[in-house]
């Protein structure tokens, strides 16, 4: 098994995608309890009739974690950062995620 | 005599082939990337483990990214469709149909209305986990801290895959998309 590289890459790129994948998740978090609160953010996310706001709220999650990883991969692809702490602000989105799109959150702002 | 209407020949597509794959595959790709450790493996099982588990975590991300475009852009117009002034019988206007129901209400305010949103989370997790895999491949084996953060992402994206999974096969049972 020695011979299994050792040759060390930067994680900067893996920090990258983790993060995006948080930021993502809490985007559509936001889109989903915004949407609540403003009937205008909820006008604007209405993309594709037919399927409604949700289309709005997945996009605006999507290229928030596209934009998100793109910018992140092009600082951080030859560094090593700071995993744990990457991966801590990741579990915190998520979390933000989730609890932002849990219905009986969001709904008790209608 | 019709097996299937299109609506739930592409709802099982969406749900079982889609969203059913990517939950049946999760064990497959669990193991793969709990196993990949540097002190078990010979240099050619390594590489033989990492091609396998590069497979799964495409296979995977492909699926959740196909199961959510099919059910917001597929499956969902048809389920939230608003029925004709007047229109008394609503089986065929999910949406509407529970929501008239007290009974039933609860599936759309709660069940749908959880599913589509945390369904978008598995994309993101997996596509950033077969990332990981794919551009770091064998050196996975001797980077535990790395590998168990991507575990930890996985067991997320299969949770969240399988909480939308879960709430739309039970919505369905209330009301079919037909």
């Amino acid at each position: 098994m020695a011979e299994i590289t050792r040759e060390r890459i930067p994680n900067g790129p893996a920090a990258a995608a983790i993060l995006s994948s948080g930021v993502g998740s809490a985007t559509i978090g936001l889109m989903t309890t915004g949407a609540v609160i403003s009937g205008g953010l909820n006008s604007a996310l209405n993309w594709w009739s037919p399927a409604g706001p949700l289309t709005g709220k997945t996009g605006v999650g999507v290229i928030a974690w596209l934009v998100t990883w793109i910018v992140l991969h092009i600082l951080w692809k030859d560094k090593d950062v700071p995993l744990v702490r990457v991966f801590v602000v990741t579990l915190v989105l998520l979390a933000l995620g989730l609890l932002l799109t849990f219905p009986p959150f969001f709904e008790a702002f209608e | 005599m019709t097996l299937f209407t299109v609506r739930e020949a592409w709802t099982l597509v969406h749900g079982i082939l889609f969203g059913g794959g990517f939950l049946l595959a999760f064990t497959g790709g669990l193991a793969l990337l709990y196993n990949l450790k540097a002190d078990l493996l010979t240099t050619a099982g390594a590489r033989r483990h990492v091609r396998w588990l590069k497979l799964a975590t495409l296979v995977m991300a492909a699926l959740a990214w196909l199961a959510v475009l099919s059910g917001t852009y597929i499956s969902y117009p048809w389920y939230r469709a608003t029925p004709p002034e007047g229109t008394t019988d609503l089986t065929p206007y999910p949406r509407a149909y529970l929501k008239a129901d007290p009974s039933l209400a609860f599936w759309h305010t709660f069940g749908m209305e959880w599913k589509e949103h945390i369904a978008w989370f598995a994309p993101l997790l997996a596509t950033a986990v077969a990332f990981v895999v794919w551009r770091y491949g064998e050196h996975l084996a001797r980077d535990n801290r790395l590998r168990r953060a991507l575990i930890v992402l996985f067991v997320l994206a299969f949770a969240a895959a399988g909480i939308a999974g879960l709430l739309g096969a039970l919505v369905t049972k209330a009301a079919p998309v037909l």
